[in-house]
């Protein structure tokens, strides 16, 4: 759009595309027929509103549309964090279930996204197999193919780390942050397309005794991870479409791994080579990182599925209310494993929960929508959500998550340690799915309920 | 095609994923496979190609290259090509431009069930392998990664095993040696080896996640569970 300048030349040229379109793309209509068929169209006003304007779009904007200019929703940068590229997706604007893929968050391993020619791409499985064998992209879409909504989220999205950089961030000047992008950013959904990795790994044969298979990308990190091969030989695809296109190309193209439900670090880009092996290789990935150390000392690891989860998207400390009246909560579910089958909503801080309805289809391993009409009557409250998956297990809070994860192998850690057992978080307290609830303020303000209870925030109105 | 043992298990679990089709549709699926179907895609990978992608390193180092290094060594390499993001002796603390400090490298042996653990190559990782495998594919950074050579990558292997205590400063670390050295933390994680298999037998493992009173520990075929471990039933 910034090639638009409103010269007179370029109005001309504008002018005779917008001809163009008028007699080329639909032949048989007049103006008067194209303006008749313009809804909202009103009468008196319908020169100013054919006219070219500045942002006027040309034909070939048009082949590839935009967005509204009016529409600004946006990821963020995430800094604070490791090295690396980071994007935190706009939950607070997200609609329905899928994620557009240009606001699909974003965590690469390093600082750099490899632009690959698809031509000359190719993906090796080799190791324990009978045939070790060089599949093309070519080869891999002649294969069958698949098509599913699921969620990917990081590993360490909604950890108590991310609300420190926030508080880091508030600090120093930065406002664009919110508890609900910048803490749970590191999540989106979208339809992807592939084929199953099991299609791939019959044509090549798997050796008795192999267990797992080690996927590593054609980055500049060549980032790798260990999946076990009964996980492989399940729902994983590799991906080569995203939403109804190809993939993004730092979303991986043009081709990933996906393991439905699983860490979001499973879901090797620029995937090149699949290695059949009978044990996993503890990569940087699996070991420094993505286990959960216990207070005492041991670490519990390769732990790769998503609990039950939910969200309130609306409100939350992105928005602010008007006044007293009827608002439609609205959220996400997901879960690692099977389908939503609940969500409870809180107005009350959980004094009493009321079930919200979930929004059809409702798919395994996917985002589920979820909304319940609110009465707010002005004053200060507290509204939550929790869910419940098909089989019965139930999303936790923080003082659940420290009793249930906090040591295995000793009596629960004490509710005063809790804070202690969270704080570790950058590297020990992974696969967070803590209730999150929101302050409602009487001047319709929102704020982040959860956290700071373990960490108190001097930017927090009292 | 022949179908190995594995693979068969596979196809049997895809199968049982589709519980809800009938059962004609799912004898037509497996009169369907007898017929095998022939795509053509794939070739046989050049010695190159092979060679060229079979280069992660797994514990027991059978894809090590030629080559040998010790702390002695290292030092030099890591003062050119790591101390600027690592600190002069590993000890991290580099600001990056991301607003965070660059990763320790050194310390925090015997740290992890205290109140302050430190989290290192040293404190942390129970194979030696993981250290040598990470520099080698990713380090340094970009623009820069695997610009080492195997004898640079081993002597920095050695230097950071070094500083961390673990090894002397002349060990000479190579194929042979490399897997033989006792990381502090090995028996740190469990279960040990990690679960290669759901934990769906029967509910002898308990999912992880708080559950109702309806709840029975069964799962629907095709959801499988793979979350985190569990305590043994008592």
């Amino acid at each position: 759009m910034s090639s638009m300048k409103p010269d007179r030349r370029g109005f001309l040229k504008r002018s005779a595309a917008l001809a163009g379109l008028a007699v080329g793309a639909i032949p048989f209509a007049s103006r008067k027929a194209f303006a008749s068929v313009t809804p909202g169209l009103v009468l008196g006003q319908a020169d100013t509103k054919l006219n070219v304007t500045p942002d006027e779009p040309t034909i070939d904007d048009l082949l590839y549309g935009g967005r509204s200019s009016y529409e600004k929703t946006i990821s963020i940068h995430s800094i604070n964090s490791p090295e690396g590229l980071r994007t935190l997706t706009p939950l607070q604007d997200s609609i329905g279930i899928i994620t557009p893929s240009g606001l699909h968050y974003l965590v690469q391993g390093d600082k750099h996204i490899p632009n690959i020619n698809p031509a000359e791409h190719s993906l090796i499985i080799h190791g324990m197999v009978d045939r070790p064998t060089v599949f093309t992209m070519d080869d891999i879409k002649r294969l069958p193919s698949v098509s599913e909504v699921h969620w990917i989220e990081c590993t360490g999205n909604s950890g108590l780390q991310w609300y420190k950089a926030l508080l880091q961030n508030k600090k120093a000047g930065r406002t664009d942050g919110s508890v609900i992008q910048g803490v749970h950013g590191r999540l989106s959904c979208s339809e992807w397309t592939g084929v199953r990795l099991s299609t791939l790994l019959n044509l090549v044969g798997v050796k008795k005794g192999a267990s797992w298979v080690i996927a590593e990308a054609g980055d500049s990190i060549h980032h790798a991870k260990s999946i076990p091969l009964a996980k492989a030989g399940d729902d994983t695809m590799l991906a080569y479409g995203q939403n109804g296109e190809a993939l993004r190309r730092e979303q991986g193209y043009p081709l990933r791994l996906h393991t439905p439900g699983f860490q979001g670090v499973c879901n090797v880009k620029f995937l090149r080579s699949l290695k059949v092996t009978d044990e996993p290789y503890y990569m940087q990935r699996e070991i420094s990182a993505y286990t959960n150390t216990k207070p005492n000392g041991m670490s519990s690891w390769y732990e790769s599925q998503q609990g039950p989860r939910s969200l309130i998207t609306f409100p939350s400390d992105a928005h602010k209310l008007s006044g007293a009246g009827t608002y439609e909560i609205s959220g996400i579910a997901w879960c690692g494993r099977g389908k939503i089958a609940r969500v409870e909503i809180t107005a009350d801080a959980g004094k009493t929960w009321k079930d919200a309805s979930l929004q059809q289809p409702i798919f395994s391993k996917a985002w589920t929508r979820f909304r319940m009409p609110w009465d707010w009557n002005g004053t200060e409250t507290v509204i939550g959500s929790r869910t419940t998956n098909e089989y019965g297990e139930i999303q936790s809070t923080v003082e659940g998550l420290a009793k249930l994860w906090g040591d295995d192998f000793n009596p629960p850690i004490p509710a005063a340690d809790v804070l202690h057992w969270w704080e570790t978080a950058p590297i020990s307290s992974f696969l967070n799915n803590p209730i999150q609830l929101w302050k409602v303020k009487p001047d319709g303000s929102v704020f982040d309920a959860t956290y700071v209870k373990y960490l108190p925030n001097p930017y927090y109105p009292s | 095609m022949r179908l190995t043992s594995s693979i068969c298990r596979i196809r049997i679990t895809r199968v049982s994923r589709n519980f809800l089709l009938p059962v004609v549709a799912l004898l037509a699926c497996g009169a369907a496979m007898a017929q095998t179907p022939d795509y053509k895609v794939g070739r046989p990978p050049t010695a190159e190609e092979l060679h060229t992608w079979d280069n992660l390193v797994g514990a027991k180092g059978k894809e090590l290259p030629i080559g040998s290094g010790s702390a002695v060594e290292g030092a030099p390499v890591f003062a050119a090509k790591c101390a600027m993001c690592h600190g002069q002796d590993g000890q991290g603390g580099v600001p990056s431009e991301f607003g965070f400090t660059y990763p320790r490298l050194v310390g925090g042996v015997g740290s992890l069930n205290t109140p302050k653990p430190v989290f290192t190559p040293g404190s942390r990782m129970p194979y030696a392998t993981t250290i040598f495998d990470y520099i080698q594919r990713a380090m340094p950074v970009w623009p820069m990664p695997r610009n080492l050579t195997p004898d640079n990558v081993y002597a920095l292997t050695a230097f950071i095993l070094y500083k961390n205590g673990i090894i002397k400063e002349t060990d000479s670390m190579n194929k042979a040696t490399l897997v033989e050295v006792q990381m502090p933390n090995r028996h740190g994680f469990y279960p040990d080896p990690p679960q290669a298999e759901p934990n769906d037998k029967d509910g002898t493992w308990l999912p992880l996640w708080e559950h109702g009173p309806d709840w029975k520990p069964t799962t629907k075929p095709g959801d499988k569970w793979y979350g985190p471990p569990m305590a043994a039933p008592k």
